[in-house]
C-alpha cells in the first residue's frame, strides 16, 4: 500500500513547496532595493486573546508627531481601524498601509480612523513612511516594552514581530471585528471597508 | 471500493494542482523585450460600453492586448498599494488628455492599466481616487503580472500594431515616463506616426 501511495506523497510535496516558493505581492518601484527578503513565514504565530464583543484594551503609544495616542480618546467620536503590520521595510506591509493612504475617503464616510502600529521604533517608523510619501493616519511604535499592545491584543509572535491583523473597535470601545491575517499576505480592502459600513446600521 | 475513490480523487486533486501551477511556472522570468512581442494572455472586454467604445471592441468574452482598435497602445501596470503608481497618476492622466485633445491621435493611441494583484474593489478606489479616464483591468491573481515577468510598478509597456495585426514591443520600462508630452513625442518617434 505505502508503495501504491508513494508518487502521491511525493507529488503532494513538491506541489506544497512550489506553492510555498511563489509570492503573493506586486513589488513597487519607490522600495527597489530597500526591502529586506523574509521569504515565506509561518502564517499565523501567535494565541488569540480577543474575541468580537470584548471591549478593546486601552493603550498609550508614542505617535510619528511626538504625541502618544491612545485608543480611548477616540471614544465616542470615531471608530477606530487597528492595523497591526508585523515590520517596516518589508514585503507586503510596504503595501499596505500606501493602499490605505489612497483609501482615506472611504474611512471618512464610514467615521473611522486608522492607528497603524509596528513593534518598530519611532525612528525606524518615520523613515519608512517617509519613504511611503507619508500617511494620513497615525501610526504608532509598539517598541517599548516591546510588543506589549501587540500581546494585549493577541497578535504577539514568537520573533517580537506582530502578525498582520485588523481590528475594528467601535465608538464605545468595542471590538467590532477582528481579522488575524496570514502575514504573508495583504488583508482585503474590500472586507475592511464592508465591515465599517455594517457599524453605521 | 471507498479507497479506490478517494486514491482517484487525490490523484485528480494532485494533477490539477500541478497543471494550475506549471500555468503559473509559465510565467515570464523577464518584461517584454523591447523589438519583441507581449506575452500572451486576455483581459476581460469591459462591461461599461464607453470602454468598449474606446478599445473597439464588442460583445462579451475576452481580448488580447494588440486587438485594441488603436495603432499604438500603451499598458501601465500599476498597483493601487504603489506609492510610485499613485504619484505618477495625474502625469498617465495628462498624457491621456494631451492626446484625447488632438483629433490624429485620439483614434489611433489607446491606454489600458492592469492592477496586478488588485481586486474589482481595489482598482475601483484607484479609479475613482485620481479620475482615470481609460479603462483600468484587476488582476487579482497576478496571472497577468507574473505572464509580464512580474515586473516592479509602475511599468510602461508601449506597442506598435501593425496593418496585418502583428505588433511590436517599442517601449518596455519600470518607474515614471517623466514628463508627458516628452514621452509622448518618443512615443511617437518610436512608432513611426
Amino acid at each position: 500500500m505505502s508503495v501504491r501511495r508513494g508518487p502521491f506523497v511525493i507529488a503532494v510535496v513538491l506541489l506544497s513547496a512550489m506553492w510555498i516558493a511563489t509570492s503573493a505581492s506586486a513589488v513597487s518601484e519607490q522600495f527597489e532595493g530597500r526591502i529586506f527578503k523574509v521569504g515565506k513565514l509561518k502564517p499565523i504565530d501567535s494565541q488569540p486573546k480577543l474575541k468580537v464583543g470584548y471591549k478593546a484594551p486601552d493603550f498609550s503609544l508614542p505617535s510619528l508627531s511626538g504625541e502618544n495616542v491612545s485608543i480611548s480618546q477616540f471614544l465616542g467620536k470615531q471608530n477606530v481601524v487597528i492595523s497591526f503590520v508585523p515590520a517596516a521595510w518589508t514585503p507586503v506591509c510596504s503595501e499596505q498601509w500606501p493602499g490605505y493612504n489612497i483609501a482615506k475617503s472611504l474611512f471618512d464616510e464610514n467615521s473611522a480612523t486608522i492607528l497603524g502600529i509596528t513593534t518598530d521604533n519611532v525612528p525606524t517608523l518615520y523613515a519608512w513612511t517617509q519613504q511611503m510619501g507619508g500617511v494620513w493616519f497615525s501610526v504608532l511604535s509598539d517598541f517599548w516594552p516591546h510588543g506589549e499592545v501587540a500581546s494585549k491584543y493577541g497578535v504577539l509572535r514568537s520573533d517580537g514581530t506582530s502578525e498582520r491583523a485588523l481590528f475594528i473597535v467601535d465608538k464605545q470601545g468595542v471590538v467590532r471585528y477582528m481579522d488575524v491575517q496570514d502575514i504573508n499576505e495583504r488583508p482585503n480592502l474590500e472586507v475592511l471597508i464592508h465591515e465599517l459600513e455594517k457599524l453605521r446600521n | 471500493m471507498p479507497k479506490k475513490i478517494i486514491m482517484i480523487l487525490c490523484g485528480m486533486l494532485v494533477l490539477g494542482g500541478f497543471l494550475a501551477e506549471a500555468v503559473r511556472c509559465m510565467a515570464a522570468d523577464a518584461p517584454p523585450l523591447e523589438g519583441g512581442v507581449l506575452p500572451n494572455f486576455n483581459l476581460p472586454i469591459p462591461d461599461q460600453p464607453s470602454e468598449r467604445q474606446y478599445l473597439g471592441l464588442d460583445g462579451k468574452g475576452t481580448f488580447k492586448i494588440p486587438e485594441v482598435r488603436a495603432d499604438v497602445i500603451i499598458l501601465e501596470v500599476f498597483s493601487m498599494y504603489c506609492p510610485f503608481c499613485q504619484k505618477e497618476a495625474p502625469n498617465v492622466n495628462e498624457l491621456y488628455r494631451i492626446i484625447d485633445n488632438n483629433s490624429d491621435w485620439k483614434n489611433r493611441i489607446k491606454l489600458i492599466g492592469i492592477g496586478a494583484g488588485n481586486s474589482p474593489f481595489e482598482v475601483d478606489v484607484f479609479r475613482k481616487t485620481y479620475t482615470i479616464p481609460f479603462p483600468l483591468f484587476p488582476d487579482n491573481d497576478f496571472s497577468c503580472y507574473d505572464t509580464l515577468g512580474k515586473v516592479r510598478t509602475p511599468y510602461f509597456i508601449v506597442i506598435k500594431v501593425n496593418k496585418d495585426g502583428s505588433h511590436k514591443v517599442i517601449y518596455s520600462k519600470v518607474g515614471t515616463f517623466g514628463e508627458p508630452q516628452g514621452f509622448l513625442e518618443l512615443v511617437l518617434k518610436e512608432s513611426g506616426f
